[in-house]
């Protein structure tokens, strides 16, 4: 029973209902992880401090570049052949990679700043800042 | 469908890219340039495998997908600690104030 449904899975062609949910879950996949890409990169041009920039670039790099890879290793699969599955074993094993190396990456440069001496932003930098923005547009 | 999927996606990724390159232009201090140059190291090996999808070459494309992302952890590991043992001129030349660890017996 299971090896005549496995075999009919295996012949059946790419555009069968089965493989057009597995499509649909990974482009799914790969448009949330854009969403969380859009964060980072907004995160890094309006946020005010280093630590907080490496707040945005870490988690959301990490998180984005999962979910695209995951998304592209299901958009790939179109039969159940050892390629395919190498494939997808190969793109996982990027996965698992990125999800050790970013967050270890992060951690040392952001050791590396603060030991470099580079101060997090303060309530009273804030204020500052506010104010000498506040000060040209009001002249 | 899925041509038309990795080629918005790779467009869109090179779009986002725009953001994170003004970072690395501007940046203050030259640890958000090393940040924003990782960022755009990890969406790399994203868009290698993109670039394979539109050639039918994954599997070649992966492989150098994984080699991209242990350079690019490898050259934020360096760079950090790079950053960490540096130290100004003029206080190389002085005599070290701190006294020195006494080596263990």
């Amino acid at each position: 029973m299971i090896e005549c449904i496995a075999s009919t899975v295996a012949t059946e062609s790419a555009n069968s209902p089965g493989w057009f949910l597995v499509h649909a879950v990974g482009v799914a996949m790969g448009s949330v992880g854009l969403v969380f890409f859009l964060g980072t990169a907004v995160g890094m041009v309006r946020f005010p401090d280093f630590y907080t920039r490496m707040h945005a670039a870490g988690k959301g790099d990490t998180l984005s570049t999962m979910l695209m890879l995951g998304g592209f290793g299901l958009v790939m699969m179109e039969d159940f052949s050892l390629s395919s599955w190498l494939l997808l074993l190969k793109i996982l094993g990027i996965v698992l990679f990125i999800f050790i190396t970013t967050p270890t990456s992060s951690h040392a440069l952001m050791r590396a700043a603060f030991e470099d001496d580079e101060m997090p932003l303060g309530e009273n930098d804030l204020e500052k800042r506010r104010k000498s923005r506040r000060g040209p547009s009001a002249k | 469908m899925k041509e038309w999927f990795a080629i918005i996606m790779g467009a869109s990724l090179l779009v986002l890219m725009i953001p994170i390159l003004y970072r690395i232009v501007v940046g203050p201090t030259g640890f958000d340039r090393i940040l924003g140059v990782n960022v755009i190291g990890t969406k790399t090996a994203v868009i290698l495998v993109i670039i394979g999808t539109l050639f039918d070459r994954v599997d070649m494309f992966v492989d150098f997908a994984i080699a991209y992302a242990l350079l690019n952890f490898v050259g934020a590991i360096v760079v950090s600690r790079y950053f960490n043992r540096t130290v100004p001129l003029q206080e190389m030349e002085k005599p070290k104030s701190r006294p020195r660890r006494r080596a263990r017996s």
